[in-house]
């Protein structure tokens, strides 16, 4: 009996050994992991009550910590919330941080490693911990003319870049909310504020999942301009191409006819230039590239503007993936070429497109950071311009941008035309099934050396509604950037 | 060998000095959380650490009066781990919570049976004449949270509660007590004919069908309590209790192979039958997956939190009072190793496992001691259940197992589980007072039946002729035992 007792003792021994183990495991080894790990609150509540560093545009704050109350010595406050809340993000005691607030987080808590000296500075002297700052490369007036240019009650975005930097200029999206109402102290304030805020449709407090970068939206016809450098690259089509342009398109062994834009002037001819198929929007000669091509070429171009790639890590903030499908059939093919079914794409990414195409080609990793400052002022992080991948040739893009610039000159973009500038532009109507549609205008200018690319999104309109809403915005934007 | 080591020594005062060690052990860790939370150590606080250390004293006066020769070292353990886990749930109490006096109060109530146990049974042996009574007390106390008017109903999932007036007592904590002693009982008494009945099979003797009984009564309690009350743990820690009793009874490892196929085919079946247990699975498994980390009820947020606590804690904690486990639910009962494994850090934690380890290999010792097939049986099983419930819980706790709803022993508030735990401390004293005491070594009588070995009616004259007439065969290294 008692050789049965060692054993079973040496059978305990086994288990707390293994207790050992998994405790040295969660403690020691994966410890790191799991305190980075985005769920993980104590982080936040670490330093909740620290003065944190500012996120600045323009030299103002649009969020600082400011004196608390006795519990709580700084108190997080965002100035212009709803203007900014898409790129800020909150910082909240019960739901964490979001957007740059989050992805920042080490800088402006001021635990990130560039800050080793200035932590040990605060070590001796006694002081609060400070963060550093981070100010962004947004330029306020085009952001908040952007914010306006979206009607309220309208869910819609618009993205401003420098396409020769990659540099955010401005970036909105409609519905916002007001960061501050859940980064406030109290905790049963939060919570009702943060219920209310989810009730509004097209707000999503996870950015990851709305907004410019996060909203996956059916690009409609912008997604031409992906078909054209496929075709262009393929060698097949040039300049002087003659495009079949059937008013509908019918495929063998299926009812549906895919048909041609009803807008514009399509109907009036059977065969197209690429100049007309695009001032046009026509349908069916995309599909019919499209057709010929094969989806694998007009995948690769896709991915090769951006589509399920990753953006380079200056953009800092959530982002979703743009998605071309795969495995189509004849009809799938040609109605994902002309960006229906089940083709997706932020409007960052659309802005991403049209700015490499603007850049000859070279598509710039989109950045909102302008430089990261130490509490005393000292730059410990500028970002420079950086090339993320090559979208197509100089020579692709020069043509792409010729066929652009008769879209706003002489075709259905004529609203977003500046008075003595070339601007380049490509209009898109994505049919949501329901009567409504996504409307979209994605274009830069001046087209011969481009400043400034715009994007604009709106969702859920009638056709009227969208043409009003994006090239016309798009023109006041091109004003005011190219007018500064 | 020399003198020294043959003669029993009572070892008191050593107990006596680790007793003082623990209580400044568990005072001081109260007195530091006081300090952390910016109390002032009040009357409160020195009301509470001196009813502790006035009731450990008094059950050392018992020992000394009652069982001199109980192992020294169990007593101070228990009262260490105690003392910690009242210091940690009084640490964690929210303002108005008095779950920490609670808990007092139930540690000295618990203190009050064991020591009763102590002084009215006098010798353990009197209980292998409650075998069948136990059978029937166990099948009461199992039955009982499901019996309507009794039950305080599900809570948490489980119905393993019933309700006293305002407390809720979980019976399930002394039935392991009392299976334990009618296990005992049964095996002592039949272990010949288990061991001997039987067919071999390759090179494992199998048992007849009619010796399986306790085996399948064990099944069908621990299936039963799965079932009925919910409660994985128990099920486990019962069934686990009986494998380990029936292996030490035969010798025979083809019990535990039976036993072990019996319970995961068991597992396996509720896993997919049973939807709490496929729950349970599925949050372990998959604890980082969105969908279940947000899930309710059933879902990972626990575990994760727990594990998050810990890792912030690492090697040397946040220090008592500093950290935030009450970010985790149920911190002060099911998930209190995280919240010492945050605030204590890797070493602090390691030293508490190492107090579980020296106690339940005490109690092991303690069976290896005594002479008697029952004691023997009944220690070994109450020290395996001790090892066992802190390998689940803590196993749980860690993610190295899904976490079942067990406490841990002695640290988490509770009150059954005190009392539980208390007793089983109590009966283990005693089984050591034999296992350490002087031997008999007059040679065995031949013919003595079981019924004579029974001990006398329960005075103290007849006990104390009963112990000293027992005869046993010297099978155990008696002097490795009569070491402190």
């Amino acid at each position: 009996m008692n050789q049965a007792i060692r054993h079973s003792w040496i059978a305990a021994i086994a288990m707390f050994a293994l207790i050992f183990g998994a405790i040295s495991y969660v403690q020691v080894v994966g410890a790191d992991e799991l305190k980075a790990n985005p769920w993980n609150r104590r982080a936040i509540l670490q330093n909740y009550c620290n003065d944190r560093g500012a996120i600045l545009v323009g030299g103002s704050a649009i969020a600082e910590s400011v004196p608390g109350n006795e519990s709580c010595k700084f108190q997080r406050r965002y100035n212009q919330p709803e203007l900014y809340a898409g790129l800020t993000g909150y910082f909240s005691r019960s739901y964490g941080v979001t957007g740059l607030e989050g992805a920042m987080d080490a800088q402006l808590a001021g635990s990130s490693d560039q800050l080793f000296f200035d932590r040990i500075g605060q070590l001796f002297l006694g002081n609060q911990p400070k963060g550093a700052s981070v100010e962004l490369t947004i330029d306020p007036k085009i952001q908040k003319l952007a914010y306006d240019l979206i009607p309220d009650g309208q869910r819609g975005s618009i993205v401003v870049t420098d396409p020769k930097t990659g540099n955010v200029l401005a970036m909105v999206s409609k519905p916002s909310y007001d960061p501050n109402l859940i980064a406030t102290q109290d905790v049963a304030k939060e919570q009702a504020a943060y219920n209310e805020a989810i009730k509004v449709p097209g707000v999503n407090l996870n950015p990851s999942v709305s907004g410019p970068t996060g909203a996956l939206l059916a690009p409609g016809s912008v997604f031409k301009l992906v078909d054209t450098a496929a075709a262009l690259n393929s060698g097949k089509y040039n300049a002087d191409s003659v495009l079949p342009n059937p008013a509908q398109m019918s495929f063998p062994g299926i009812q549906y006819q895919l048909p041609n834009y009803a807008g514009g002037n399509c109907y009036t001819r059977n065969t197209a230039s690429f100049a007309f198929a695009l001032q046009q929007s026509c349908n069916t000669p995309f599909a019919s590239i499209a057709r010929d091509l094969g989806e694998n070429a007009i995948a690769q171009q896709a991915s090769k503007f951006g589509f399920g790639q990753e953006l380079g890590d200056q953009l800092k903030l959530d982002y979703a993936k743009s998605i071309f499908p795969s495995d189509l059939d004849a009809a799938g093919l040609a109605q994902s070429a002309i960006g229906q079914r089940d083709v997706r794409a932020t409007p960052l990414q659309i802005a991403l497109m049209t700015s490499a195409i603007a850049n000859s080609g070279v598509q710039m990793a989109p950045n909102l950071i302008k430089a990261v400052r130490s509490p005393d002022l000292r730059v410990i992080d500028e970002p420079k311009p950086a090339a993320l991948r090559t979208s197509t040739t100089p020579e692709i893009a020069g043509q792409i941008t010729d066929w652009m610039t008769s879209v706003v000159s002489e075709g259905i973009g004529s609203g977003a035309a500046v008075p003595g500038v070339e601007v380049a532009g490509k209009t898109g109507t994505a049919e949501l099934g329901n009567g409504l549609n996504n409307s979209w205008f994605t274009g830069f200018a001046p087209a011969n050396d481009p400043q400034v690319s715009v994007t604009v999104v709106m969702q859920g309109v009638d056709i009227t509604t969208g043409a009003q809403l994006t090239s016309p915005n798009a023109k006041k934007i091109f004003e005011a950037v190219l007018n500064k | 060998m020399s003198h020294a080591d043959t003669m029993p020594k009572p070892r008191r005062n050593v107990e006596l000095l680790l007793l003082v060690l623990a209580l400044s052990v568990s005072i001081g860790a109260n007195a530091l959380i006081s300090i952390d939370e910016q109390i002032s150590l009040d009357t409160d606080f020195w009301f509470q650490s001196s009813l502790l250390a006035v009731a450990s004293l008094v059950f050392h006066v018992v020992l000394r009066l009652r069982a001199k020769y109980a192992d020294p070292v169990i007593l101070p353990l228990v009262v260490a781990l105690n003392g910690l886990g009242l210091a940690m749930i009084h640490r964690l109490d929210a303002p108005g919570e008095d779950t920490g006096n609670n808990q007092l109060r139930w540690t000295v109530i618990a203190m009050a049976v064991a020591i009763a146990v102590i002084w009215f049974l006098k010798d353990h042996r009197v209980l292998r004449r409650f075998t069948y009574i136990s059978l029937a007390v166990s099948a009461l106390l199992l039955i009982l949270p499901l019996v309507p008017g009794i039950s305080a109903g599900e809570i948490l999932g489980a119905r393993v509660w019933i309700r006293l007036g305002s407390m809720t007592f979980q019976p399930g904590e002394v039935a392991k007590i009392t299976l334990a002693i009618f296990f005992a009982g049964y095996l002592s008494s039949n272990r010949d004919l288990i061991m001997l009945a039987g067919r071999k099979i390759g090179p494992m003797q199998f048992p007849r069908f009619k010796d399986m009984g306790p085996m399948i009564t064990a099944w069908l309690v621990s299936i039963g309590v799965l079932i009925f009350q919910r409660d994985l743990g128990s099920s486990v820690l019962f069934f686990g209790l009986f494998i380990v009793m029936i292996y030490v009874a035969t010798s025979r490892i083809s019990w535990v192979v039976i036993g072990l196929t019996l319970i995961l085919g068991g597992g396996f079946v509720a896993s997919k039958v049973f939807s709490h247990v496929g729950l349970r699975i599925d949050s372990w498994l998959n604890a980082f997956t969105e969908e279940v980390f947000g899930r309710s009820p059933g879902g990972s947020g626990q575990i994760v939190e727990g594990l998050f606590g810990m890792a912030s804690g690492g090697l040397v904690g946040t220090g008592l009072g500093q950290g935030r486990p009450n970010l985790v639910p149920f911190a002060n009962s099911d998930m209190i190793i995280a919240s010492f494994g945050e605030e204590l850090g890797l070493i602090g934690l390691f030293a508490i496992v190492m107090m579980y380890l020296l106690l339940f290999t005490r109690g092991f010792r303690a069976a290896l001691g005594t002479r008697d097939a029952f004691g023997k049986l009944l220690a070994c099983g109450l020290s395996f259940a001790v090892a066992l419930q802190c390998f689940v819980v803590i196993g749980g706790v860690t993610r190295l197992i899904p976490l079942t709803g067990l406490t841990t022993p002695f640290l988490a508030a509770g009150g059954s589980s005190l009392l539980a735990n208390w007793i089983i401390v109590g009966l283990l004293l005693m089984i050591s007072h034999t296992a350490r005491g002087p031997v008999d070594t007059s040679p065995m009588q031949p013919g003595r039946t079981p019924e004579a070995q029974k001990p006398a009616p329960v005075t103290a004259a007849g006990s104390r002729q009963d112990r000293n007439t027992t005869q046993t065969l010297p099978d155990a290294p008696t002097e490795a035992v009569k070491h402190l």
